[in-house]
């Protein structure tokens, strides 16, 4: 099986490359890269994002054919993709960071910033936060109620149909911090630097 | 619930730890890799690695650090010292470090925060801020806390929140090393006045200074001595704290 994780040039993800790698081992194909043919032959995908939304969805619309290969794979071949933090976020119709930006619109919804309730509360939202799984999703697998995981972010997805919110996270409001809508699976945490509870969700993912 | 963090930090130099953690089952007690894997096997929520390597040379080591250790860590790795560029960032960032904290760079001009947080984004710049008291204020020192910067260390919290940075670890420079607690003034003054996560440092001796760094207002506490010599395993800390009604990761 492969599994690719898409290297579109924005932010660092050798840290989802290692989590990957290490669950892997030789059981399965870890392929990093951009080049949409790799991609369309691959069992999976995963799409990692860090930085802003818009800087995350112009890496992506500046590498071509990357967007309609990742549209076709998901939307019509439907095959598992998962998408971490920026990653899940551009699933999104539309994200308002730093200015209104237009998102993959595979889940519709909109990406807004974190209600921080005047000031009571500090943003970024970094650190270890326990997760409400409130769907039985095949990527929380062994994973207990409330079990944490690390969050690094300020911006949340507002998805309009409830259903397809997985997990939340308290903080100022609770926030939509995992996504399932048929092949398509996103969180807003970070499995890869969530020890071992994180990488029991990567193998889960691997293992679809 | 958002829980406090425990940060254990590492002082690398040339690749080496100095003042490690005295274990009697360690292979090597030089080795950060394996020092960074019992902390996060204890439950560190973060590993910390500052580089005090001196010398131009051998600044490539903490490369192989990070690259090595978060091959085997798969918690956040932040890791600061001697980093002056938006090319040294890219560098450890692509090593495997989640988070870079720069000093010296960032008092001089602020220009590499604002640079390095729009093109990595925020949640992976950290400032670091060396603060002394003076009177009335505190100061910024720069160079590893040998030169007085005058700079006023509460507006300097808040220009680098402006700047871009993603969270402040900001270390008393009067208390670092005394083993008598944080700088609770100065972290009251801080947290208050900025709206980004504050990491405490400078001063641990004991369980409940690591108390009063969270009742202070700041998001995460770091120490290094009181971990390294085995005083407290990161577990006792944290269940310390969980009895002191302190939200953290067990």
């Amino acid at each position: 099986m492969n599994v690719t994780i898409v290297d579109y040039k924005s932010g660092n993800i050798s840290s989802v490359i290692n989590s990957f790698k290490e669950v892997a081992k030789e059981k399965v194909n870890i392929e990093v890269t951009s080049d949409p043919n790799k991609i369309k032959s691959s069992d999976k995908v995963v799409l990692p994002g860090q930085g802003s939304f818009k800087s995350c969805v112009e890496a992506l619309n500046n590498i071509d054919g990357l967007l309609e290969t990742l549209n076709e794979f998901t939307m019509i071949n439907k095959k598992p993709l998962l998408g971490i933090c920026v990653g899940l976020q551009m699933f999104a119709d539309i994200g308002y960071e730093e200015t209104e930006t237009k998102g993959l619109g595979w889940i519709s919804g909109k990406v807004s910033k974190i209600d921080n309730q005047s000031g009571k509360f500090k943003l970024p939202h970094i650190g270890w936060n326990q997760i409400n799984i409130i769907k039985d999703s095949e990527i929380f697998k062994d994973i207990e109620n409330n079990s944490h995981m690390y969050f690094v972010h300020s911006y949340e997805f507002v998805p309009n149909d409830k259903k397809v919110i997985s997990a939340t996270t308290d903080y100022s409001t609770k926030v939509v911090c995992s996504v399932e809508k048929e092949n398509i699976f996103g969180t807003q945490f970070h499995p890869e630097k969530s020890d071992k509870f994180g990488l029991k969700i990567i193998d889960n993912f691997i293992s679809l | 619930m958002l829980k406090n963090r425990i940060i254990p930090c590492l002082d690398v130099k040339n690749g080496r730890v100095v003042k490690g953690i005295n274990f009697v089952d360690l292979k090597d007690a030089g080795d950060p890799v394996e020092q960074a894997k019992i902390y996060s096997d204890g439950g560190a929520d973060e590993i910390c690695f500052l580089d005090i390597t001196a010398s131009n040379e051998n600044r490539d080591t903490i490369y192989e650090v990070v690259k090595k250790t978060s091959k085997k860590c798969f918690v956040p790795l932040t890791v600061g010292g001697g980093v002056r560029t938006i090319d040294d960032i890219n560098k450890l960032l692509n090593s495997g470090a989640d988070k870079v904290s720069i000093n010296t760079a960032a008092v001089e001009n602020s220009k590499v925060v604002i640079d390095s947080s729009k093109k990595f984004g925020s949640q992976c710049i950290v400032v670091a801020i060396d603060a002394k008291k003076n009177g009335e204020k505190w100061e910024v020192f720069t160079h590893g806390g040998r030169n007085n910067s005058g700079i006023d260390a509460l507006k300097y919290a808040k220009q680098m929140e402006d700047s871009g940075a993603g969270e402040l670890l900001v270390t008393s420079m009067d208390k670092d090393g005394t083993k008598s607690g944080y700088d609770i003034e100065l972290m009251k003054k801080i947290t208050s006045n900025v709206n980004i996560p504050v990491i405490a440092s400078g001063g641990v001796g004991t369980l409940d200074h690591l108390v009063e760094g969270i009742n202070s207002g700041a998001s995460a506490v770091l120490a290094a001595s009181i971990f390294h010599y085995g005083t407290y395993s990161i577990n006792e800390a944290k269940e310390y704290l969980a009895s002191k009604d302190i939200p953290v990761r067990i």
